[in-house]
């Protein structure tokens, strides 16, 4: 028996500086994103100007508010690939329901999210009740969203283009807060850069700093493990499924009031690209790992490349070939700063 | 996967006669009573009439080989399973779990040889998992992360384990440091009974002998421990009382004083049989000299020594 030895042989080797900043999920993503800025603000002044950076922010702004709540639930251990058509959805229906049936656009935002909650909480509910990956149940809802998307708006309107938001009871004031720009310094921003830098913080506080977060990175991490210690693993995983519903109403209003219409294909395509923008952002696609902030830098890379390369007089079909690699990159540093920062001593 | 929120119903449970606390005579009434629990799942009998008890400051130690039964006994007393047959009390009151939580709220926390912690999260992070310290700002309550680094680091010093940073992943800690926070975790927590799953199964020597002085350190702050292990020699210096599990049946239930570390080694290498396969192979062995069997049996009760160590 060997209870005689010293504790001191189980001591650990404290942490290096380096170790402990490279342990952080965003480092990868922030510095990526420094690269790209300083890439296209060599080549094009007009993309380092006060509206230039007005113009980059936009995109990056939409894509960020769902990149932050996909990155909640892929820390969670679960995907959500419906969250891009149902940003479509829920843009149809604020526009259908406003025009079509004549109701207050605030009340129609109101309907809107309840229909984006219960998306959120279907999917939720049947990826904890069946035990199925999430991958294919919201695989199956993103079908049905999409069909349901162009039916429902081609028998109620005979149209895939629903227009005529302006001038409707509430428009101008559900405008002003969803859609409308800020000037600063003579330069108008848009009003959804508030969206997103505000979420982000709220995502990182509550991730960081709340019991809630904690069990976030808990039943993504060992979902066993945390369930043995009394967390209560279904219900975090359905609160976030709602969380990234709820995003999508969000994004699917910002859209919607911004271009007084909707269109019956929107965001398809677009779960992928927030997938990859919180996978930049240092999130592991087996979950209990990430940020928000970093998937807030991942949005930011994708908004200033997909800016900057028509800036910098580039044909805008580069775009997906730069994100493809951009993506395969990152997720190669996630997985040596991982193997590092968790390399087993003792 | 069974689901651990959820739990059989309780009108599942055979009634059991009202009887008295068992285990009282002597040494004054233990904190944990096992009455004759047994265990079916479906025609399988995974647990058949087995008893012990444990006592505050004191290590009770399960001892069987794969397939004993050791894992179905522990996931009774967490509240995992429901026994079939007898009962379990709690300081003299009869107690059924419906769910692990309701065992942890009883003051059974069992920590499990692998599931015990979340490797990608920091150590102050697990150690609080579940039971998160929150101060108020104004109308939010927020995690209150520096009390949990600050009483993770005193609570890891008071059981003896040095974690200089807490903020490293569990999964960088080594597989007894691990056992170590989810040890003191439990005692930090108000756990009465801790029950360890195979602690030191998967240690080697070194380290298994410092899970047993963070075991020590348990029972001298005044818990109940039940000890899992397959390893007599784990448990003959730690155990106060020694149940022997052998294919689901208690082989027996001993004190300290009842059986000695021999004795107890041999019951759990399987005692006779290995007897008869040493001679079996003693007589295969013609050339050997006469004292050839003996040797035999003597060599192979030292590899029983070591398979015990795994």
């Amino acid at each position: 028996m060997s209870t005689a030895e010293g504790v001191a042989d189980e001591r650990l080797a404290s942490s290096s500086v380096l170790r402990r900043l490279l342990v952080r999920p965003e480092l990868g993503a922030l510095i990526g994103a420094v690269v790209v800025f300083v890439f296209f603000a060599v080549l094009s002044p007009t993309f380092r100007s006060p509206a230039g950076i007005a113009n980059w922010l936009d995109p990056a702004s939409t894509l960020g508010i769902m990149a932050v709540a996909v990155a909640l639930l892929m820390i969670g251990g679960e995907f959500d690939l419906s969250a891009g058509v149902l940003t479509g959805t829920t843009g149809l229906a604020v526009t259908i329901i406003a025009t079509r049936f004549g109701l207050n656009v605030w009340l129609a935002v109101a309907i809107s999210l309840v229909l984006a909650l219960v998306v959120g909480l279907f999917n939720g509910l049947l990826v904890v009740r069946t035990g199925l990956p999430s991958f294919i149940v919201t695989l199956g809802s993103y079908l049905v969203l999409q069909g349901l998307n162009l039916g429902v708006t081609k028998v109620l309107t005979g149209n895939v283009l629903v227009g005529g938001l302006v001038g409707r009871h509430g428009f101008s004031s559900a405008h002003l807060v969803f859609s409308s720009s800020v000037v600063l310094g003579g330069t108008y921003f848009k009003v959804s850069i508030v969206w997103w830098l505000v979420l982000t913080a709220l995502a990182t506080v509550v991730l960081l700093r709340t019991r809630f977060g904690n069990w976030v990175f808990a039943v993504g991490g060992d979902q066993v493990a945390a369930r043995n210690v009394g967390v209560p693993a279904a219900r975090t995983k359905v609160l976030l499924f709602l969380t990234t519903a709820t995003a999508a109403w969000l994004v699917g209003t910002i859209t919607a009031l911004r271009n007084t219409s909707a269109q019956a294909d929107a965001g398809v395509g677009d779960e992928l690209t927030f997938i990859v923008a919180a996978v930049i952002g240092g999130c592991l696609l087996t979950g209990g790992f990430g940020s928000a902030i970093g998937a807030t830098f991942g949005a930011l890379i994708f908004g200033m490349t997909s800016v900057g390369i028509v800036y910098a007089g580039w044909d805008a079909d580069w775009y997906k070939l730069f994100l493809g690699a951009m993506l395969l990159l990152a997720v190669f540093a996630n997985r040596l700063v991982r193997r590092y920062a968790e390399r087993r001593r003792g | 996967m069974s689901d651990h929120d959820g739990g059989p119903e309780r009108s599942d449970v055979p009634e059991v006669p009202v009887q008295a606390t068992p285990g009282v005579s002597g040494g004054g009434a233990p904190l944990l009573a096992v009455e004759s629990v047994s265990k079916y799942f479906g025609s399988v009998i995974a647990l058949s009439e087995v008893s012990t008890s444990a006592r505050a400051g004191e290590v009770t130690c399960v001892l069987g080989d794969n397939g004993a039964g050791k894992s179905t006994f522990i996931k009774m007393l967490a509240g995992v399973h429901r026994p079939d047959r007898g009962g379990i009390w709690l300081d003299g009151t009869r107690v059924e779990f419906g769910s692990p939580r309701e065992a942890l709220d009883a003051g059974i926390a069992t920590v499990y040889q692998d599931l015990a912690v979340v490797p990608l999260m920091s150590v102050w992070r697990n150690f609080f998992l579940g039971a998160e310290p929150r101060r108020r700002f104004g109308p939010v309550s927020l995690f209150d992360v520096a009390a949990a680094r600050r009483i993770t680091r005193e609570q890891l010093a008071a059981m003896g384990i040095d974690v200089r940073d807490t903020d490293q992943p569990v999964g960088t800690l080594s597989g007894g440091e691990r056992q170590a926070v989810a040890i003191a975790r439990a005692v930090y927590f108000g756990a009465r009974v801790l029950i360890l799953d195979e602690p030191t199964s998967a240690l080697g020597v070194k380290q298994a002998g410092v899970v047993l002085r963070y075991i020590a350190a348990a029972r001298d702050r005044g818990l109940a421990v039940v000890f899992i292990t397959h390893n007599p020699h784990h448990a003959y210096p730690i155990g106060d009382r020694f149940l022997l599990l052998n294919r689901g049946r208690s082989m027996g239930d001993f004190g300290k004083d009842e059986i000695d570390q021999a004795e107890l080694t041999r019951l759990m290498a399987g005692g006779a049989e290995l007897e008869e396969l040493a001679h079996e192979l003693a007589r295969t062995d013609g050339a050997a000299p006469p004292d050839s069997g003996a040797r035999a049996s003597r060599l192979l009760a030292e590899d029983a020594d070591e398979l015990g160590r795994e």
